[in-house]
């Protein structure tokens, strides 16, 4: 096998607990989001634009449907001949199998995965986050400062420093200091979890880490706060633009409610960097004569005979006569009946909401999530869709 | 499919009126429907009847075609055995890529040969159409029939150019006409033959050596007495998408929901190219009413009973109204577009006022700045 001077391991097994039942059946990476994507098309295309054409997929809760989008990554570029796309779920080994027990210990089980090809340096990325960059620059600045590690940083909101890893950094980006989601954070630099490690070093560090026995095996908790005791080169690399973990119900719908801004923060219209989908395969949009659409975003084989304001609709989505749908992300091949009002709602896959319904209120800013396939009546009866 | 079918779309001399529009492109690839070309529908149905060997007989200008079909896998046509295969003149004399359909056949008679499939549907390009082709090939056994020709029962084709056809009570073929006249019937052929592959092989040869080329005019027409000729009546949507006026009128029938829930879903869906566009995007102070919108658009102005294929661009102020916009087209702030049928890469700059007719819109070719 060829070496690769530096491999992509994406960790994807994530609950995303905090999606509730948006998750239920569902690993977060899978999550719908802006129109036409899943969240781990961000990544996947950051790979595909970064010129990386190795990309392993770590996997665990929830994989099935994850595993059927991916498929062998063509969406992507990444059905290579040598390297390409790997789902690495947990395995079974001589000695018995375990669950990845945290994000390092995932990375340590498929250590056999990544040593044919010999990296020079492993990028570790995770498939939850919105953002758009480029890890070859990243890459660059690792070579340049000649760390071991590079953390790529992006300064958040102080109130929302202590959800992150933080770090302090000094005038060369060498982190100074790292502490893993303090209370009181004393810097705002965020760790996007996004690493670039060479790849010796990495390896040496996850033997260590997999003998502790009080360690969590986790990067933010462990290997890195390890390096820096060890006094390891550790650099941050600055990160200027757009970036948002959406692992809430809060934080997806404010994510997809960014698209629709005047000047969207994050531009999906970019040539340049496109964001890599499969492809739903569905008509162009039929915008009715009595539809009204403004402020959206809509996907190919929606059918609208309502009023659509500061919404995402999903491919499929057939919006009847009278509704309104306002301030919300709909997910794919979702009904809304005739004279159904939404508001500030997330609406799962396949449901729908009968004529008249009316879900959440324009004075509340309350969130209201309809779980995938629900079926939803003017007396609120929840039940299963059946599919014919 | 249960029986052994390859598939031909014969883009040989296909015909066309299209005007600029195929100036640099062949019918097969117009652009249609907000973001499919014309041959996605033949090429669909086959595919949705699971036909997995489908050859396409490329003649001129198909660098479009190339590009557009790449390896079939958009269209699940990649496979390890059989799949896409596009085939363009095996010939490097020009009077002999001007020669008839069934010659190029012969001149490809390896790949008909080499293919253990028993049958061939024969199709052009320009049928707009949804056709399930195992119900076609279930009708051919059970009639015995020695060639089934699908036609299609509609007094109006919206200007577009078909073969008429005459069947007798059972559906046996009395006539086929060889160019579009008049003869007084309201059943057209859709150019859509379906034979068992040792018949079409014999009769390239024996047309050949006769000194006759074309598949239609000679081979078939010649024998309607001495063969089992056989008319399947389609029952679902059909566009003869061959002159611009069937070209525009046919779009704008899309715009009829029922149309485009129909002939986009039923009884399969039509494949295309993906493009990983985003989806389209509507700002504040957008009008759109009764119109077929692609993903990839940005729509600032208004837009009423047009069609906009991906990544077109309405500016603040500008009307689009009965027009179809073909890919990455602008139309600059303030312009007003009506009855008009832009090609590709079009730019129309602001204050314009471009007005064409329902009966002959106005058509800009491709990269024209207005």
């Amino acid at each position: 096998m060829g070496r690769k001077e530096m491999i992509a391991m994406l960790l994807a097994g994530g609950e995303g607990k905090r999606l509730g039942v948006l998750t239920k059946d569902l690993a977060k990476p899978a999550v719908y989001f802006g129109g036409k994507y899943r969240i781990i098309d961000f990544t996947l295309s950051n790979c595909a634009h970064s010129g990386i054409d190795t990309v392993g997929v770590l996997t665990q809760y929830q994989p099935l449907e994850l595993n059927r989008y991916l498929g062998i990554g063509s969406p992507w570029g990444l059905d290579r001949r040598d390297g390409g796309m790997t789902i690495l779920p947990p395995y079974m080994k001589q000695k018995g199998g375990v669950w990845y027990k945290g994000t390092a210990n995932a990375i340590y089980q498929n250590m056999s995965f990544i040593e044919p090809y010999n990296p020079e340096y492993v990028l570790i990325i995770s498939g939850d986050h919105i953002y758009k960059m480029d890890y070859e620059l990243m890459l660059d600045h690792h070579k340049r400062s000649g760390a071991d590690v590079t953390i790529a940083g992006i300064e958040v909101d102080w109130k929302e420093a202590s959800r992150f890893g933080v770090m302090h950094i000094d005038d060369e980006d060498r982190i100074t200091a790292f502490e893993e989601k303090p209370k009181n954070p004393t810097s705002n630099i965020a760790s996007m979890g996004v690493y670039i490690f060479t790849w010796s070093e990495l390896q040496k560090y996850l033997i260590y880490d997999e003998a502790s026995r009080t360690s969590n095996h986790d990067f933010g908790k462990d290997i890195i706060p390890a390096m820096m005791r060890d006094g390891k080169r550790l650099h941050s690399y600055p990160f200027k633009g757009y970036w948002k973990d959406v692992g809430t119900i809060e934080s997806l719908w404010e994510a997809n409610m960014d698209l629709i801004a005047e000047e969207p923060p994050l531009e999906l219209a970019d040539s340049d960097w496109r964001i890599y989908s499969v492809s739903p395969n569905q008509p162009a949009q039929h915008i009715g004569a009595t539809a009204e659409v403004s402020a959206s975003l809509i996907t190919e084989g929606c059918k609208i005979e309502g009023i659509v304001d500061r919404s995402v609709l999903f491919y499929g989505v057939k919006v009847e006569k009278n509704s309104l749908i306002s301030e919300s992300v709909i997910m794919p091949n979702v009904r809304i009946g005739e004279g159904a009002r939404i508001y500030r709602a997330i609406i799962g896959e396949g449901a729908v909401i009968e004529a008249g319904v009316t879900i959440g209120s324009p004075d509340d800013s309350a969130i209201t999530v309809i779980a995938v396939d629900q079926f939803v009546t003017n007396d609120h009866l929840l039940q299963e869709v059946e599919h014919s | 499919m249960k029986h052994k079918v390859m598939g031909v779309i014969n883009l040989i001399h296909e015909n066309d009126e299209l005007e600029r529009l195929t100036a640099g492109r062949c019918l097969a690839t117009v652009p249609f429907g907000a973001r499919y070309r014309l041959i996605d529908f033949v090429l669909s149905s086959m595919v949705n009847s699971g036909i997995s060997k489908v050859a396409v007989f490329a003649h001129t200008k198909y660098r479009s075609l190339m590009d557009h079909l790449g390896s079939g896998k958009h269209w699940d046509l990649q496979h390890r055995q059989s799949g896409l295969f596009v085939l363009p003149p095996a010939t490097d004399d020009i009077q002999e890529i001007s020669r008839g359909d069934l010659y190029h056949f012969y001149q490809q008679r390896d790949y008909f040969n080499r293919s253990p499939l028993e049958y061939v549907v024969i199709t052009r390009s320009h049928m707009v159409c949804n056709v399930d082709f195992e119900k076609v090939i279930q009708f051919h056994l059970d009639r015995e029939a020695d060639i089934t020709v699908v036609c299609k029962q509609q007094q109006d084709l919206l200007s577009g150019k078909a073969r008429k056809v005459k069947l007798t009570e059972d559906g046996r073929v009395t006539a086929i006409q060889d160019h579009y006249g008049h003869m007084s019937s309201d059943i057209s052929s859709m150019e859509m033959y379906v034979m068992r592959k040792d018949l079409l092989m014999e009769l390239v040869e024996t047309s050949l050596a006769q000194g006759q080329d074309h598949l239609v005019r000679h081979a078939i027409l010649s024998r309607l007495d001495k063969l089992k000729v056989y008319g399947y009546m389609y029952e679902g949507y059909l566009g003869v998408v061959n002159t611009l006026t069937s070209y525009y009128r046919n779009n704008m029938n899309l715009l009829d929901s029922d149309v485009w829930s129909e002939l986009f879903y039923q009884p399969g869906p039509i494949f295309t190219k993906v493009k990983d566009e985003p989806p389209a995007r509507y700002l504040v102070g957008s009008k759109v009413t009764n119109s077929l919108i692609a993903n990839g658009c940005r729509i600032e102005g208004t837009v009423i009973n047009s069609i906009l294929f991906r990544g077109v661009h309405v500016q603040k102020g500008a009307i689009v109204s009965n027009s179809i916009v073909m890919q990455n087209g602008v139309i600059g702030e303030n312009s007003f577009l009506q009855h008009s049928i832009l090609d590709k890469d079009v730019r129309v700059e602001a204050d314009r006022d471009i007005r064409g007719a329902a009966s002959a819109p106005f058509l800009a070719g491709k990269r024209k700045i207005i």
